[in-house]
């Protein structure tokens, strides 16, 4: 049957839509009766429940911050946890239009400075909601909340408020590895949810307290209460408890990285000790610190201003920002390339008279032993640290080749897990980076600098730690990181980039073997340090040219300025045969790598692989640590 | 045949000399009384829960110039002339849509605005609320009733296109009052009830599955946070407590005007926006508001009278579809106010402060007075 073909009906569309009329009338009805009957229960029914709270009593939602997650070491000791600290608040809708007048209030009944009010008006402004009140000054003292309590009766809006407020017991030592919180500012303001953090003041601004973060903070709570007109909390109607961040278990160890602070003697400087086979960072130092706690609560324009332009840089943290030449600490690497590359072999041998020069160049580059070490093969090259044998490897690899072999060691590029924001990315330099960013061409002579580690080449003590560790594995790639537990719960494994596979292994031990005779071989450049250690260390000293010095000229530190002698850097992991330790030392303006650094990363070692005996413990670092229930009274309740 | 001629030709004169100066003017004189009474009430209510701005109810009343002028203007042409070139409006409505997703100008975080610096800032998606149902009107109208899957799908298209380019402005309670507007000119258009109930049937187990098995937890705790605003008391659902203790205080009779505490102590957010009904519970009690639902089912009964007569297939389904649109914004926004349903930002339609959605609104009378006023009096008889 064909379908009918269809005329247009206007008398049939007319009926269709008057009886959508009369369905659309019989909708609406429906739905003003829903409407209805919702005022209704509101109005009539409730209308008691309701009178009471609007006329009597005025309801206000009340968050209730979380606490923030503890942060722990290794074997449980509290890094940063959480104390009362009574603050000044102003609740701008009870103190009404003239609030910035009772500032100025605050400030004569305190006896404060015009600076403070400029603080304290612009902290109150950032309230964000209706009846919050606002905390303006910090850590008030007996006194101050005395003389609050007495001017009370003429300050009305203003509040003596008890909160928590993070605490770092440990003041400056973690300063740099842990960070600390701060108030949130303006710009912060604008992305975080204003819900989570409506009754939080602070967050972390550096290291892991801004890393886990979202972790540390917790999930807020609320109350609603009845308040009468005067906006005394009346009653509780209604609570729901936040739930505190998670706590934070560290690789670190408390202990150790008291002995690396000691260890450099109170040099400005920087130690960072990670395990090869995780990537746990177990100690990091970068010095002077400074005290994390003044951040906290709003560190004074003057204080900062010291911190600030200090010569000695205590807010630098060098471990991680500070960019060094990383001199003839990557001398292994170096060779390890040249093997691998197939440009050299153990046995070649070059001969050096002190110096070495390139074909139709008249510049001389010199071995650091002015007097030349003779024929030098792989392994003396490496224990004697000579300069004209890796020119000469320089040379024969390129710059584009070795190049690629210090970025597969991690060099230039971010290493960390959960310290990566303060990385800085250090710098491999290569032909095409020339070209890109100084418009120049490559020189040969550039070449066989770098392979010298000077040069263009910076790299962070961080990643010399981590290339360190790398070498210590024998090309298995970690990363190196802060945080073993969150809770309990073990993070994440993090992504690595390739591991440093050599087309012979046997290399690594060619370069590793080198690394033992700096220390253990009586003309290793480090034999004193290693002639005294329980255990076999490998390791390789540097010196990072802070100025540089004239052809010809000799570095006379007499000469130089204080400031402007060379870094002294030493990297090095034990036991060299199984090892559970990677140090990397920078001592700033310390002259020489194995005097001067070498030590540091031997006392660093001791403290870590020997007992009490001075004996190599078993299981150095690897006793299995379950965390304790945390304490109460370290969430201050 | 002579007679019947000179009895047209009488019938017609009478028709004439009986249609008043206002039906000229292509006025309904119902309509734009209920309108007017309902602006009065609205800019009353306005002067307290502004906390007796003046500028601000004049600066209302200014819109409401502008809006009749609009709705007037508008009512002048005939629907024939809308059904036929309300295509080239809706084309240019999409580039505008698109114009905004590229470069349009944001604020709170969603792009929504047109911005020539100096000359004109507008939302092209508050048009659209017009634009989009009259174009299905348009397609409808010229096909037969009830509409064959075809066009159904045709029409939904049409409202589809323009919904999820405001979707992603992000604009989630516009868009849903567009693809509101197109369901209702094809519920007018007697879509089948089988269609209409199969697509409840399918939007259940849809959300279900959705609910278990594509969503996340954050995601599920937003939409309930969503629909149960009293769970977040330090958000949203501070407003909703908030505004239900206004309405609920107001009981049977109300503080009387300008006595309502919780708006005028700064209680209540947006208390002359969206939330502007809860002045009028709280100060006008139970009765003030049943006074108001009252106009506006007034004007709904007009707006359905008026459907009814409509001559045109387009002008019926133009009219009944304003007439419901405009019902679900009074609905949504006292239902939101109350705390029935989730928090989207709706208008109340003439006593919220807003231009924008006054202009919007009455032009949409306009279309519905030049549907009813240009009717060929042959066939009123």
């Amino acid at each position: 049957m064909a379908a009918p073909i269809r005329l247009k009906d206007h008398e049939r569309d007319a009926r269709v839509v008057r009886s959508r009329v009369w369905v659309g009338v019989l909708f609406v009805l429906i739905l003003v009766g829903i409407l209805f009957a919702r005022l209704y229960h509101l109005q009539v029914t409730q209308y008691e429940h309701h009178s009471t709270l609007s006329e009597n009593n005025r309801v206000h939602v009340l968050p209730i911050p979380p606490h923030r997650g503890l942060i722990y070491d290794r074997n449980g000791k509290i890094l940063a946890d959480n104390r009362a600290s009574f603050s000044l608040t102003l609740t701008r809708e009870r103190a009404g239009q003239s609030w910035p007048d009772l500032l100025d209030e605050v400030v004569a009944v305190l006896e404060l400075g015009a600076d403070d009010r400029r603080l304290f008006e612009r902290r109150v402004r950032q309230g964000r909601r209706p009846f919050e009140p606002v905390p303006f000054l910090f850590n008030l003292s007996e006194e101050q909340i005395a003389r609050i309590a007495v001017n009370q009766y003429r300050l009305p809006g203003i509040e003596v408020q008890a909160n928590l407020v993070r605490h770092y017991p440990f003041k400056e030592h973690f300063a740099h590895s842990v960070g600390y919180v701060g108030r949130i500012n303006e710009q912060e303001l604008k992305k975080l949810d204003p819900v989570a953090y409506a009754g939080t003041h602070h967050i972390g601004k550096t290291g892991i307290e801004y890393f886990y973060e979202d972790r540390l903070h917790g999930q807020v709570g609320y109350e609603e209460v009845e308040t009468n007109a005067r906006g005394r909390v009346m009653r509780v109607l209604k609570r729901t408890d936040p739930q505190a961040g998670v706590d934070l278990h560290l690789y670190m160890d408390a202990d150790l990285q008291e002995v690396a602070e000691q260890a450099l003697g109170g040099r400005r400087g920087a130690v960072v000790a990670i395990e090869p086979q995780t990537g746990g960072i177990l100690a990091l130092v970068s010095q002077p610190g400074y005290d994390p706690n003044l951040f906290v609560t709003g560190i004074s324009f003057k204080d900062y201003a010291e911190l600030r332009d200090s010569i000695d840089r205590p807010l630098f943290n060098r471990v991680l920002r500070g960019t060094y030449p990383p001199g003839s600490t990557i001398k292994p690497m170096v060779a390890i390339a040249g093997l691998d590359s197939g440009v050299v072999t153990p046995q070649n041998r070059v001969f050096d008279p002190g110096f070495y020069k390139l074909p139709n160049v008249k510049h001389l580059y010199r071995n650091w032993n002015r007097t030349g070490d003779g024929w030098v093969d792989m392994n003396m090259a490496i224990y004697r640290s000579n300069d004209t044998y890796f020119y000469d490897l320089a040379h024969k690899m390129g710059i584009d080749r070795l190049s690629e072999y210090m970025k597969a060691f991690g060099l230039g590029q971010r290493v960390t897990v959960d310290l990566a924001r303060e990385e800085s990315e250090g710098l491999v330099p290569s032909r095409q980076w020339k070209r890109a960013v100084r418009n120049q061409a490559w020189y040969p002579g550039e070449t066989l600098i770098a392979g010298i580690g000077q040069g263009y080449m910076l790299a962070t003590p961080m990643q010399l730690a981590q290339a360190t560790a790398v070498m210590a594995n024998r090309g298995q790639w970690i990363r190196p990181r802060m945080v073993r537990l969150l809770g309990d719960q073990p993070i994440d494994e993090p992504e690595t980039p390739a591991n440093v596979t050599l087309k012979d292994p046997k290399s690594w031990d060619r370069g590793i073997e080198g690394m033992i005779n700096v220390l253990h071989y009586p003309r290793g450049t480090a034999y004193r340090v290693g002639s005294t250690a329980a255990y076999q260390i490998a390791g390789k000293s540097g010196t990072a040219q802070v100025v540089a010095i004239k052809q010809g000229e000799k570095y006379d530190r007499n000469k130089i300025n204080e400031r402007h002698r060379d870094h002294a850097l030493f990297i090095g992991f034990a036991p060299a045969d199984a090892p559970r330790i990677a140090v990397a030392v920078m001592v700033e303006n310390g002259e020489s790598g194995s005097g001067v650094a070498a030590p540091v990363v031997k006392k660093v070692m001791d403290a870590w692989l020997l007992d009490a005996e001075g004996k190599l413990k078993a299981h150095s670092g690897k006793v299995e640590y379950h965390p304790p229930p945390p304490p109460e009274e370290a969430h201050g309740q | 045949m002579a007679n019947n001629f000179d009895r047209n030709i009488t019938r017609e004169d009478l028709m004439r000399r009986r249609a008043s100066l206002l039906q000229r003017m292509h006025i309904d004189g119902q309509l734009l009384f209920i309108l007017l009474t309902i602006a009065a009430t609205g800019l009353f209510v306005l002067y307290s829960a502004s906390g007796k701005d003046w500028g601000l109810v004049i600066r209302q009343a200014v819109s409401f110039g502008i809006g009749l002028t609009g709705m007037l203007i508008i009512a002048q042409f005939e629907p024939r002339f809308m059904a036929r070139w309300v295509v080239l409006a809706y084309v240019g409505g999409l580039v505008l849509l698109g114009i905004v997703l590229v470069a349009g100008d944001g604020a709170k975080g969603a792009q929504r605005w047109i911005y020539i610096p100096g000359v004109i800032r507008f939302q092209p998606s508050e048009f659209m609320k017009l634009i989009v149902p009259m174009m299905v009107a348009s397609y409808l109208g010229s096909r037969a009733l009830p509409p064959r899957l075809k066009h159904i799908v045709v029409a939904l298209a049409l409202a589809v296109v323009p919904f999820g380019m405001i979707l992603i402005q992000p604009d989630l309670g516009t868009s849903l009052l567009i693809i509101a507007s197109g369901a209702f000119v094809l519920f007018m258009g007697g879509l089948q009830w089988r269609w209409i109930l199969s697509a409840v049937a399918a939007v259940v187990p849809l959300a279900i599955g959705m609910w278990f098995f594509v969503m996340r937890d954050y995601q599920k705790q937003r939409v309930l946070t969503f629909l149960d605003p009293e769970s977040d008391p330090l958000g949203s659902g501070w407003n909703i407590i908030q505004s239900k203790a206004a309405i609920g205080s107001g009981g049977v009779y109300g503080k009387g005007w300008l006595q309502g505490t919780q708006s005028h102590l700064d209680f209540l957010p947006e208390s002359h926006t969206d939330f502007i009904i809860a002045v009028l519970g709280e100060e006008f009690g139970l009765v003030g508001i049943c006074l108001l639902l009252f106009l506006y089912l007034l004007l709904v009964a007009r707006g359905m009278a008026i459907t009814y007569k409509a001559q045109s297939l387009f002008g019926k389904l133009m009219a009944g579809t304003i007439t419901l649109t405009f019902f679900v914004y009074v609905f949504i926004n006292i239902g939101m106010v109350s705390g029935l349903l989730p928090v989207v930002g709706v208008p109340l339609p003439f006593i919220s402060y807003g231009g924008t959605s006054i202009v919007t609104l009455l032009a949409g009378f306009g279309v519905m007075m030049s549907i009813h006023t240009h009717r060929k009096w042959i066939a009123q008889g």
